[in-house]
């Protein structure tokens, strides 16, 4: 049984089983309460499903990219509970969320996915399909852009008439596709994201200047 | 659960330093903390959101490290405690969600609890001697909060005397501090400054101590405007050319911001009939608020009390501490749908606990 936790844009926590059935998912837009809803979704999981913590083998944790506050959180959370349990944390990068999805619906070609970064910027990602492993090949990003600048940039990459991907602008992570991923990366035995938050941005300080007079 | 003598795990996380701490009952068992201080140095203060990141990166080794010391494994704990506030959102938020997935994965009952009666339960665990009676008055000092609190009973009364209206003590040391050309954290640089200074070389401004102030703020504190005044005094000797005379100007700020301190601790103690004065927060640290605040509680027949100085900077094991207390007083766990929040009241010693029918 996997946990899979994802915060980067609203709240998203699935369950899935070994075979890839998604057992029980709760999902929470509003990207101001993620410390509100992660404990609660957790344990609704778990308990719709009668599972007990010590049988959830693995959790899945959406690394982002997501801005930086409601983002750790879910992190924070993924890492505790794999402390607490004595299993894997799985770190992925959430758009791959996405893309797992939108093919596994029938999409096909190439595909762009974009998720809110706040301050008139979008974190995007972009992708070919599925790989034998039936887990997405991302061949760009995640990368943080303006949104002119993300159009002007494919403008650009497709004026030899290369054909436009399908663009998703998603407004949440399917925690229960995330939980499927993980279950595919383990099982394929490959190398997942690295285990760091995916900010993409540095923190908004400044070392100091000079000191000010007062008089 | 066992409510004699509860195994708890406590984790601090509002504000640069990362606290695991764990308990039983009222024997600390471990006290680990990380510290983000280093990374904030070139701001000159804590930068919110470097702590919150330092935080979510120090959180999984820092229990591994408390669990260790202790030599506890996470089937015997019997609570899992977290400062749900006050403190900065950001890095309250890391400490809570990690809280509420160990809670759940471990199995645990969840106590969310106030950072700041956090500080006065710290005292349970030192050892040199009985703990305090209750009431108790507590004036805690850090580089956030600057509170003076009146303590019926820890786990039941806490009352909020007053508090700074602007700046926290600490702060101010890092303001002066940076004045004086000084590097950060500022507190343990001005008292090496202040060595062989004359504390009454230049009298700067007691804030909210003239009579009309004492009136409406008799127990707030404010240090914004001495901050200024020393800005004032360097700034105009520096015009006339004159060398700032730094050993002084350290000593007499100094003396300045632990003068108001604990002469308002004091006025509480004599004025509410509390002969018990427990300090705590880091700025305690700085050895003439000890030697002040212990002349002047001799001279009023206060007994005074300072917790060893882990156990008076943010750590886990005073969150431990009071969670092991509200267990023991018969309190059931917080919901788990508790928030981080940043302006928590000391009334609200535990957050959120659930009652029958909630």
């Amino acid at each position: 049984m996997f946990l899979a936790i994802d915060t980067s844009t609203g709240t998203g926590v699935a369950l899935v089983d070994g075979t890839g059935k998604i057992r029980a998912s709760r999902v929470l837009e509003d990207t101001r309460r993620h410390v509100e809803v992660v404990g609660t979704f957790i344990q609704e999981v778990l308990s719709e499903t009668g599972t007990a913590p010590a049988q959830v083998t693995a959790v899945a944790a959406g690394m982002g990219p997501g801005p930086f506050t409601g983002l750790r959180i879910g992190i924070a959370a993924a890492r505790a509970f794999g402390q607490g349990a004595h299993i894997p944390v799985i770190p992925l990068v959430s758009h791959d969320a996405l893309a797992l999805e939108w093919y596994e619906n029938g999409g096909t070609g190439e595909l762009l996915v974009t998720t809110d970064a706040r301050r008139r910027e979008l974190y995007w990602s972009r992708y070919t399909g599925l790989d034998t492993d039936g887990i997405p090949v991302r061949v760009a990003g995640p990368s943080l852009d303006r949104p002119d600048d993300l159009d002007a940039a494919e403008t650009a990459r497709l004026a030899d008439g290369t054909a436009a991907p399908h663009r998703v602008d998603a407004v949440g992570i399917p925690a229960g596709a995330l939980g499927i991923l993980a279950l595919r990366v383990q099982t394929s035995g490959r190398e997942h994201a690295a285990d760091e938050a995916l900010y993409l941005r540095p923190p908004d300080i400044a070392a100091q200047g000079p000191r000010k007079r007062v008089s | 659960m066992n409510r004699e003598n509860p195994l708890v795990l406590g984790i601090e996380s509002s504000c640069d330093e990362t606290g695991i701490g764990i308990v039983r009952g009222t024997t600390l068992l471990s006290n680990t903390i990380a510290s983000s201080m280093d990374e904030h140095a070139r701001y000159g203060g804590v930068v919110p959101e470097v702590a919150a990141r330092a935080h979510l990166e120090a959180m999984g080794p820092s229990i591994e490290a408390a669990m260790t010391e202790a030599g506890v494994t996470f089937e015997e704990l019997d609570a899992i405690a977290v400062t749900s506030g006050p403190g900065l959102s950001g890095a309250l938020m890391v400490g809570v969600g990690a809280a509420k997935a160990l809670a759940l994965s471990t199995g645990k009952p969840f106590y969310a609890v106030n950072h700041l009666v956090g500080h006065v339960g710290a005292d349970i665990l030192d050892t040199r001697g009985e703990p305090f009676d209750y009431p108790t008055i507590a004036l805690l000092v850090s580089g956030g909060h600057t509170s003076l609190l009146l303590v019926r009973d820890l786990v039941g009364d806490v009352e909020l005397l007053g508090e700074t209206i602007d700046d926290a003590a600490g702060e101010a040391f890092d303001k002066v501090a940076r004045i004086l050309g000084l590097p950060y954290p500022g507190g343990p640089q001005i008292d090496r400054a202040a060595e062989g200074g004359n504390p009454a070389a230049i009298r700067f401004p007691r804030g909210l101590s003239l009579p009309k102030d004492m009136a409406a703020h008799r127990y707030d504190f404010s240090f914004s405007g001495l901050k200024t005044a020393v800005a004032r005094w360097v700034e105009r000797a520096e015009d006339a050319g004159e060398e700032v005379p730094i050993a002084d100007v350290a000593a007499s700020f100094r003396e300045a911001v632990v003068d108001v301190l604990v002469t308002k601790a004091i006025n509480a103690c004599t004025d509410l009939g509390v002969p018990r004065l427990l300090l705590g927060g880091g700025v305690v640290a700085n050895a003439r608020l000890r030697e002040v605040a212990a002349e002047r509680a001799a001279a009023a027949g206060v007994a005074l009390r300072i917790p060893p100085f882990s156990l008076c900077t943010d750590n886990g094991a005073m969150i431990a501490a009071l969670a092991a207390q509200l267990i023991m007083a018969g309190k059931e766990p917080s919901s788990l749908g508790v928030a981080a929040d940043s302006t928590l009241p000391v009334t609200e010693i535990q957050v959120a606990e659930l009652t029958a029918g909630s």
